[in-house]
């Protein structure tokens, strides 16, 4: 019997606020412990929580980026349980009423172009952060309460590569939308996995195993390929799936099952009486939906058609978004667009990948690389001569124009300078100019070389083999 | 003693404008009285001597400087589950042993914009859980009119300070009665203004969407004056309304004339079982009303009868999650465990008294998988019916006059063993939570065993001015509010 | 709809309330809440077809704040209310789960 599995994603994204969700504490990742935590996200008795307007809009936002329905009325739940990290015992989520509903993305797959389909998103609060020490454990509050919303996706996926396709797509748009950083390590972006397996051709599906709480996209892959094999190989040998809750271990890439509680879980959710609805009218949508930044598959299509960039180059530049901003400032003060593309593609990305920081902290800036290209349009420097101005600005910083003097970088295209030195690579080279003169033309390059050693690199390469044509072709 | 004590808010207020006395003269003789008389009453859980004088002297200072307000030096008592920063707020529970509040309730803040003393923190029903103050798990409050009687509850605390002048006035909270019962009990003005009048900020929640904070004073003027402080929008509290506050106070003058008004009086509220002196009292209130020249007409609030059972799910359900965060990890009691399952369980079994763990049980009951729709969606259902009684009846008439309580304050310990007979005293006030809309008790008459009996007249949301008014008349042509116990 | 409703499992339930009840705890609760539970069973006698639910005695729409920065609690008085700390966290019995 063949076998197929079915995946489906829970992922929560925090998104970009400058406050909680529910009250006006600062989220900072990495501040030293419970210092960014009031009465509200704190459980204090009697404080009360205050929707962030800029949450909903955000949540709306990511709706409307995944081609969701926004609910014109929403509504607010309790979902009860008790848990060190959820400083109410209840959490402060969407039940039956969320913001956005269905969705979908199309993402590529290896070459294939597939549509996965969304639930639902809905808006809630994150969880403090428990780590454990020996003997106890400590919770640190200044994550409880961010503003968290979680995409809920269709038991849609039957592979990993889906998975970890859908999760990069979802990635790359909610970095383009603003709608968060998406960072793993921070825990920007993680996700509850649910996968199961059934005989090919069986309708319903099998029994669903959730692996909770991933961040990584390396071990997501992992669990994910792990849990299909254990499951397929114990249907294989008549066994039975067990519905249950396992945790991954990284470190032997193995899915193992958690100690189920001995209650199921009974969240008891309710309306929260403590939050007013949301309404949500058309024209708010209009407006938002006008306000979407370009997605990275738009953006993609500008850069062929408009800048005529090849594939090639547009697929890298927007892969990921702080590069295709980088580029798009760059393009603000430049026409040439292969010139910069080149550049960002190739000088810029060997040299960050060296280093340990973003492209938006590198000392050449979108002006500078600008002003590079157009020395270089202007035949003041040869292209070799930009590069070097370039890796010199992004290891030291500087001026372009100012180091090219300084170096003293500037191309020779004076004529009289030229003649002398071509004269003396002619003398100096009676085989190749033999061979020239032969019919190899390929072998005027070498004489081309000698020049441009005598030169120093400053030689108007242009210029150089005009001046070695004209001599040669003389001799003839 | 100087006899300040005796005196109201107005009277006061108006003697410390012209010079006849001191917010430090004041809080002093207040002081005496609790030295007095709080040993058998038992009021008080704490009271914050040092912090009151001080706050007496600013406001005498910021007198001199031409500051005036109507509360300006006027010491006040708070329930003791208003959050008041750098104190205790233990909500008459263990549970919140050693727990310090880190800042104002905004009703706290309010106060002490202008000036008001806050004198310290009374006795409740735990989390506001009861109708006597019995539940307290940190002492008992006697009536101040018959030691041997409940003062009522929850705020039993707060009706008991004022009526033996050991507060001019007090704050308290009403889920289901817990202003206006207490206020009936003990004699004394007691106000639940409509829901979403008062912010619910730093009010440690009992039922969300039915608790209010409200005033209990010695008149109804005085009630007035501290709702106009009281009342208004709160950038902190989604169910607080935007709306203008009127200057209640200002709306009550010495023309006591119900000329004009329609009272309705509902059949249902005249319930089997009530005490003859109680429905003789608030019927004679009723004629009394007539001869003011209000119009008195019958009007039907049908589902009222279902309050009850409505108000026990649905507060209790929305305690159930309230009183989650009572856990032992971020503050309060910790009784520790091996694991965090068992310091909850530990500490909340340690931490509640029975009340308090019944209504938690029955609460989580009512929401739990396979009950949710029969219990608490069918009592919001009956929730809306309950309202929509009362949106008709005030097509009818301007306001509302029924009896408070089935019958005056009973016996210290007489109904602790039957919960359910408890819960039922609720019938005449609950509604009214329910709804949302306001109400108000005021004295109306004595038993024969010489306990008040109170008067409730309820209003339609947001219009406190015309029970104030019905209110404010009814006392102005009566005495029941100048008789004082002997203590 | 009577019929649903079956008897309590009040020892369950406690479990989801997080109490530990003790022996008479659990039998006194038991049969005071099973009376209570009769009691409200008369809301089974009312119609309440299209009635639409009541969870806001007042709703409004869209209370919302804006997306800025406030004041957050000393560090100290968190730590003060705590009952149990080190390095700045808040102490707890080792959690086993997750
Ligand atoms: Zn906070």
């Amino acid at each position: 019997m063949k076998y197929e599995a079915t995946i489906g994603l829970e992922t929560h994204i925090m998104q970009k606020t400058a406050s909680k969700m529910f009250c006006a504490c600062e989220y900072e990742y990495g501040a030293a412990p419970n210092t960014h935590v009031c009465p509200v996200c704190l459980g204090y008795p009697g404080a009360l929580p205050m929707m962030n307007e800029k949450a909903i809009e955000l949540c709306c936002k990511a709706g409307l980026l995944l081609d969701c329905e926004i609910n014109s009325h929403s509504k607010w739940d309790r979902k009860n349980y008790f848990y060190p990290d959820m400083a109410k015992n209840y959490q402060i989520t969407q039940a039956d009423e969320p913001l956005c509903l269905g969705g979908h993305l199309e993402v590529d797959v290896n070459g294939e172009l597939k549509t996965f389909t969304l639930e639902r998103i809905h808006q809630e609060e994150n969880a403090a952060k428990n780590t454990h020490v020996a003997g106890a454990s400590l919770v640190d509050y200044n994550r409880a309460g961010t503003a968290l919303m979680e995409i809920v996706s269709n038991p849609c996926m039957h592979s990993s590569e889906d998975a970890l396709a859908y999760l990069a797509s979802l990635k790359q748009i909610m970095e383009y939308g603003e709608i968060s950083d998406c960072n793993p390590e921070k825990g920007q972006i993680r996700s509850d996995v649910n996968v199961s397996v059934r005989p090919v051709g069986q309708k319903e599906l099998g029994s669903k195993v959730e692996i909770k709480n991933m961040n990584s996209f390396a071990f997501i892959q992992q669990a994910i390929e792990y849990e299909i094999d254990r499951q397929t190989s114990l249907l294989e040998s008549g066994g039975a799936i067990v519905q249950e809750t396992r945790g991954f271990d990284s470190d032997r890439g193995e899915t193992f099952s958690q100690r189920t509680k001995e209650n199921a879980h009974d969240y008891r959710y309710f309306p929260e009486p403590d939050l007013m609805p949301v309404k949500i009218s058309t024209e708010q949508v209009e407006l938002w939906r006008s306000e979407l930044p370009e997605l990275p598959v738009q953006r993609r299509t500008r850069y062929v058609n408009e800048l005529g960039l090849p594939e090639y180059d547009a697929g890298v530049l927007t892969a990921d978004k702080a590069t295709s901003d980088w580029f798009e400032r760059a393009m603000q003060h430049t026409k040439n667009a292969k010139a910069a593309s080149n550049f960002v593609m190739g000088e810029m990305m060997r040299l960050l990948s060296e280093q340990d920081f973003s492209i938006s902290e590198s000392k050449v800036t979108p002006e500078k690389l600008a002003e590079i290209i157009a020395l270089i349009d202007a035949k003041t420097i040869s292209t070799g001569a930009g590069k070097q101005v370039f890796e010199i600005i992004f290891n030291e910083g500087g001026e372009p124009k100012k180091i090219v003097e300084e170096k003293g970088m500037t191309q020779v295209s004076d004529d009289s300078a030229l003649e002398s030195w071509a004269d003396d690579a002619i003398a100096a080279n009676p085989r190749p100019v033999e061979e020239y003169k032969a019919g190899n033309t390929a072998s005027i390059n070498f004489l081309m070389g000698q020049v441009m050693k005598a030169s120093r690199g400053k030689a108007n390469p242009g210029a150089v083999m005009q001046v070695l044509k004209k001599k040669l072709d003389a001799f003839c | 003693m100087d006899d300040l004590h005796k005196l109201t808010i107005t009277e006061l207020s108006e003697k410390l404008a012209a010079g006849g006395c001191t917010s430090v003269g004041i809080v002093k003789d207040v002081l005496a009285v609790i030295d007095a008389n709080d040993g058998k009453v038992g009021a008080y859980l704490t009271v914050d001597r040092d912090s009151a004088l001080e706050q007496a002297r600013a406001a005498d200072v910021a007198r001199a400087a031409g500051v005036t307000s109507p509360l300006l030096g006027i010491p006040i008592a708070i329930k003791d589950l208003l959050n008041v920063k750098g104190q205790p707020c233990t909500c008459s529970s263990k549970i919140l042993e050693g727990y310090i509040a880190p800042y104002d309730a905004t009703v706290i803040a309010k106060l002490r914009e202008v000036g008001a003393v806050l004198l310290g923190r009374v006795n409740m029903d735990e989390f506001a859980m009861g109708s006597s103050t019995e539940n307290s798990a940190l002492g008992k409050t006697h009536n101040p009119w018959n030691l041997g009687h409940v003062p009522g509850g929850s705020s039993g605390g707060s009706a008991a300070c004022v009526v033996a002048d050991e507060a001019i006035a007090s704050l308290g909270s009403d889920t289901g009665g817990s202003i206006r019962q207490p206020a009936a009990f003990c004699g004394c003005v007691g106000v639940k203004p409509t829901y979403g009048r008062v912010s619910r900020y730093g009010l440690t929640a009992f039922a969300s969407s039915l608790d209010q904070i409200g005033p209990l004073t010695k008149t109804v003027k005085d009630s007035a004056i501290l709702l106009e402080t009281l009342c208004g929008h709160d950038k902190l509290d989604s169910s607080s309304i935007e709306m203008d506050v009127p200057t209640f106070s200002e709306n009550l003058t010495s023309d006591t004339s119900l000329v004009g008004m329609k009272l309705g009086l509902p059949k249902e509220y005249f319930v089997k079982g009530m005490d003859s002196e109680v429905e003789k009292a608030v019927r004679d209130a009723v004629e009394h009303c007539k001869s003011l020249g209000a119009e008195i007409i019958d009007v039907s609030l049908p589902h009222s009868k279902y309050a009850i059972a409505v108000y026990y799910i649905i507060a209790t359900a929305e305690a159930s999650a309230n009183l989650a965060r009572f856990d032992g990890i971020r503050y309060g009691l910790r009784i520790d465990g091996k694991d965090p399952l068992e310091l909850y369980k530990k500490t909340r079994a340690a931490g509640f008294g029975s009340e308090v763990k019944r209504r938690i049980i029955l609460g989580t009951y009512v929401l739990s998988s396979g009950y949710y729709d029969a219990y608490y969606k069918r009592a919001q259902k009956v929730r809306t019916l309950i309202r929509n009684d009362f949106t008709e009846v005030f097509k009818q008439c301007d306001a509302i006059l029924a009896p408070v309580t089935p019958t005056p304050a009973y016996k210290l310990g007489e109904k602790t063993n039957d919960p359910l007979e408890m819960y039922l005293d609720d019938i005449l006030t609950t509604p009214t939570n329910l709804a949302g809309n306001c109400a108000l008790s005021l004295p109306c008459g004595f038993s024969s065993g010489g306990l008040p009996i109170g008067l409730q007249i309820i209003g339609d949301s947001f219009d406190e001015q015309t029970i104030l008014k019905v209110g404010h008349a009814y006392e102005q042509t009566t005495k029941w509010h100048k008789q004082k116990p002997e203590l | 709809m009577l019929g649903e409703k079956e008897g309590m499992d009040i020892n369950y339930v406690a479990h989801l309330a997080r109490i530990d009840l003790t022996e008479e705890e659990t039998t006194l609760f038991q049969g005071q809440l099973e009376q209570v539970l009769h009691y409200v069973e008369q809301l089974d006698e009312i119609d309440v077809s299209g009635v639409e639910p009541t969870a806001h005695a007042f709703p409004v729409y869209n209370i919302l704040r804006k997306d800025e920065m406030g004041q957050s609690l000393g560090h100290s008085a968190v730590i003060a209310n705590a009952p149990a700390a080190s390095d700045g966290e808040i102490r707890v019995p080792k959690i086993i789960d997750q």
